[in-house]
């Protein structure tokens, strides 16, 4: 089983109209998405980039006859919630949210409503998914091109917390010859749709995936319950992470980066982090660059195990 | 954004939870007349967004209009933790028999907001929540079904409260937990909530903090409470260049460049984005270096942008050279960024080849964005330079005062450097 996209998964944009979502439409065409449809209120019977545009989600599925696999929502912020309640009740299970800034209540929301009906959502404020090779939902990578350059297909599951150094650890992965299994930007902000554990069983689940790499910053309790869920779960993947904002634990308080690194206690400083990692046996690299290598010599000794 | 005690409490006196009586006073006087409004003892509290008043001499105890004045004039002019306090909170004295925690969070696992209540309020809460967690109780609760009372019941009941003291709680976190959604807070807590000799239970202290990205919808509120649009609350006071910095970036709606901070450090920092910019002040310091700023630049700037934020870096006193650093960008122009800081040292009169220690944003555009700087001298990196190679690059230019004399990648055309107005004109993908 993939991880969230494969060959046939079919999603719509909602927001199409918008400069970043045209961009984006182009960018997942021409990588060899199938992008069903497109909505802006109000602007039904355009098209962008020969995407069809509606409505609203209803108008979009009644045309198309079939509900889409997913949407990438990157509607303004104040109209997020509701684009993203409208995908949920139209019966989208996979639902990407790119736009950034939107009020914490608003996404607690979202999930809330998506853990109801038996929907995903990734974000908000992230670039989407990629699986190198077959498909991605999100501006990751940015244009097809650069993309094939940073995303190779192979064994490593990535998923970060940065959409930008998703592409930089992935590209890293690549350049030595490892490769991407799928690449998860799961969002920077303090309350996300889909944390580390949450996608594990996903990678879990995954024949292609064989180790995780991922990208973490201080703020929030994500990696300690990661650490939580491989110990308890007996995970077979290898895990290496890479921990970013270390000089914030020396300032409490300031914001850097997302809206979800700010250092509030003590659970959640860089330090605290890396020990609850290397607890669960997972290695925490100094560099992005030593990052292939670690997970090259923890693979070479699951093997030998 | 954290709200001052006396902008708390008359959100807590508008969603009508009990509050000690009180007022707010920016001068002595103001403090000696709510003192005697109030009648009787009073406490007066230093107005600072930051802990540790008590113990840094912030909270007096007065029993007369006069000596509440003479406190308040010490605590005025008395800064704690580098804050100068706004004002003073005048309030009366309750007779307490009881101190017990009331908050709302949110929990960031379980993606809902929580109770958060203790028996055993007081100063001392976050040693009471590791030490005897059993006085703590918790409940989470919905975002999407309408809100529900026992859960606020249930979290009081988990610390053995029980009788009318459960029942005249309950009401009042509650309120909380409203008042928590209703003004987008990410923190609300009253602590001491207290019970007082007669039964009754009162606010004794609040602290509130409220989401900046909820800030456009909550501006009646804020206006209500004379919060500015500019005041920014951070947990220190911004300094001018930080100021500037933000300036820059609101200025030009197009990409980011700004989250200035500075530091004490001699190289400069150009870098972005969210992650990249933590990436790679974590990747200075551990090469040694000492970076003069935080910033993030990314979204895909103008130009002008850049160079702007480029200028404000390098006329920061003690800054010796800059690092232009990013991870790979897909959005962000590299072509534009070059430009950018390229105009900006031409513009100050300095050489960007010896300005500029290292160049690295692999990405975007980069063959045109690495033929500019080739074009200037600037030493520049693609990928395969991982980014905290190109850091080390750039903390050894710096402390050895090289003047980036290194063979580049690219060939130096000519001697003439173009006029600067030549670097902005040729973006006009992006500028136009």
């Amino acid at each position: 089983m993939s991880v969230l996209i494969d060959e046939s998964t079919t999603f719509i944009v909602q927001g199409i109209t918008g400069r970043e979502a045209v961009n984006l439409t182009r960018e997942c065409l021409d990588y060899g998405s199938t992008i069903v449809g497109g909505v802006t209120p109000g602007r039904r019977g355009r098209e962008v980039h020969g995407v069809a545009v509606f409505d609203s989600v209803a108008e979009l599925v009644d045309a198309t006859g079939q509900v889409p696999d997913g949407s990438v929502v990157t509607v303004p912020p104040a109209f997020a919630r509701d684009a993203v309640f409208e995908a949920i009740e139209a019966g989208v299970k996979l639902v990407v949210v790119v736009t950034e800034r939107i009020p914490r209540y608003d996404v607690a929301q979202m999930v809330e409503l998506a853990a109801m009906r038996g929907a995903r959502v990734i974000g908000p404020n992230c670039l989407g998914v990629i699986r190198p090779g077959v498909g991605k939902m999100g501006g990751i990578g940015g244009p097809a091109r650069d993309a094939a350059k940073a995303y190779q297909p192979g064994p490593v599951g990535v998923m970060s917390r940065s959409g930008g150094m998703t592409t930089e650890i992935s590209s890293t992965l690549t350049a030595t010859g490892l490769g991407v299994s799928t690449a998860i930007s799961i969002g920077g902000d303090a309350i996300i749709g889909s944390t580390y554990a949450e996608l594990m069983p996903l990678f879990e689940a995954d024949p292609q995936t064989e180790a995780i790499v991922i990208y973490s910053e201080p703020g929030g309790r994500m990696e300690a319950e990661l650490a939580r869920w491989v110990t308890e779960n007996d995970s077979q993947l290898t895990i290496v992470a890479f921990m970013a904002g270390r000089f914030m634990d020396d300032m409490p308080g300031m914001s850097f980066g997302h809206a979800g690194t700010i250092v509030e206690g003590r659970a959640d400083t860089a330090a605290e982090k890396i020990k609850r990692l290397n607890d669960a046996g997972i290695t925490v690299a100094e560099e992005i660059s030593e990052i292939p290598d670690l997970v090259s010599a923890k693979l070479a000794k699951a093997v030998h195990a | 954004m954290r709200l001052f005690e006396y902008e708390s409490r008359r959100i807590l006196g508008r969603e009508r939870i009990p509050i000690t009586q009180s007022g707010h006073a920016t001068t002595t006087e103001e403090a000696r007349k709510i003192a005697a409004d109030v009648g009787g003892p009073v406490v007066i509290k230093s107005q600072v967004l930051t802990g540790g008043r008590m113990k840094a001499g912030g909270v007096r105890f007065a029993d007369s209009p006069e000596e509440c004045e003479s406190h308040a004039r010490e605590i005025l002019g008395l800064e704690i933790n580098g804050h100068v306090p706004r004002g003073v909170l005048v309030a009366a004295r309750a007779p307490i028999a009881h101190e017990y925690y009331a908050g709302v969070i949110y929990d960031g696992v379980r993606k809902l907001p929580t109770f958060v209540f203790s028996d055993m309020g007081g100063i001392d809460i976050e040693e009471i929540a590791e030490a005897r967690p059993e006085h703590i109780g918790r409940g989470h609760f919905s975002t999407v079904l309408p809100q529900m009372d026992f859960r606020a019941k249930d979290a009081i009941a988990q610390t053995g409260v029980t009788g009318r003291d459960l029942t005249r709680l309950t009401p009042v976190l509650s309120a909380l937990a409203r008042l928590f959604v209703k003004y987008d807070m990410t923190l609300a807590e009253i602590n001491p909530l207290a019970k007082l000799e007669d039964g009754s239970f009162v606010a004794v202290d609040a602290h509130m903090d409220m989401e900046n990205e909820a800030r456009p919808r909550q501006k009646a509120l804020l206006a209500e409470l004379g919060v500015g649009e500019d005041e920014t609350r951070e947990a220190r006071e911004a300094t001018p260049f930080e100021i500037e910095g933000e300036r820059i970036d609101s200025v030009d709606h197009r990409g980011v460049a700004g989250n200035v901070a500075e530091f004490d450090g001699n190289l400069g920092l150009v870098i972005g984005a969210g992650g990249g910019s933590l990436t790679l002040f974590d990747a200075v310091r551990r090469q040694g270096g000492q970076p003069a700023n935080y910033c993030e630049i990314g979204g895909n700037p103008s130009v002008s942008k850049a160079a702007n934020l480029t200028k404000l870096v390098l006329q920061k006193p003690g800054v010796e050279k800059i690092a232009v650093m990013m991870s790979i960008v897909s959005n962000t122009r590299v072509d534009i960024v070059a430009r950018g800081v390229i105009k900006a040292c031409i513009e100050l009169g300095h050489d960007p080849a010896e300005k500029i220690a290292v160049f690295r944003i692999p990405g975007a555009w980069e063959e045109e964005g690495f033929k500019i700087l080739a074009r200037y001298g600037v030493e520049y990196c693609d990928r395969s330079v991982s980014m905290h190679e190109a850091a080390r690059i750039a903390v050894e230019k710096v402390s050895s005062g090289s003047n980036g004399a290194k063979p580049l990648p690219g060939e130096r055309a000519g001697d003439e450097l173009p006029p600067a107005e030549r670097l902005s004109g040729t973006g006009e993908v992006v500028e136009g």
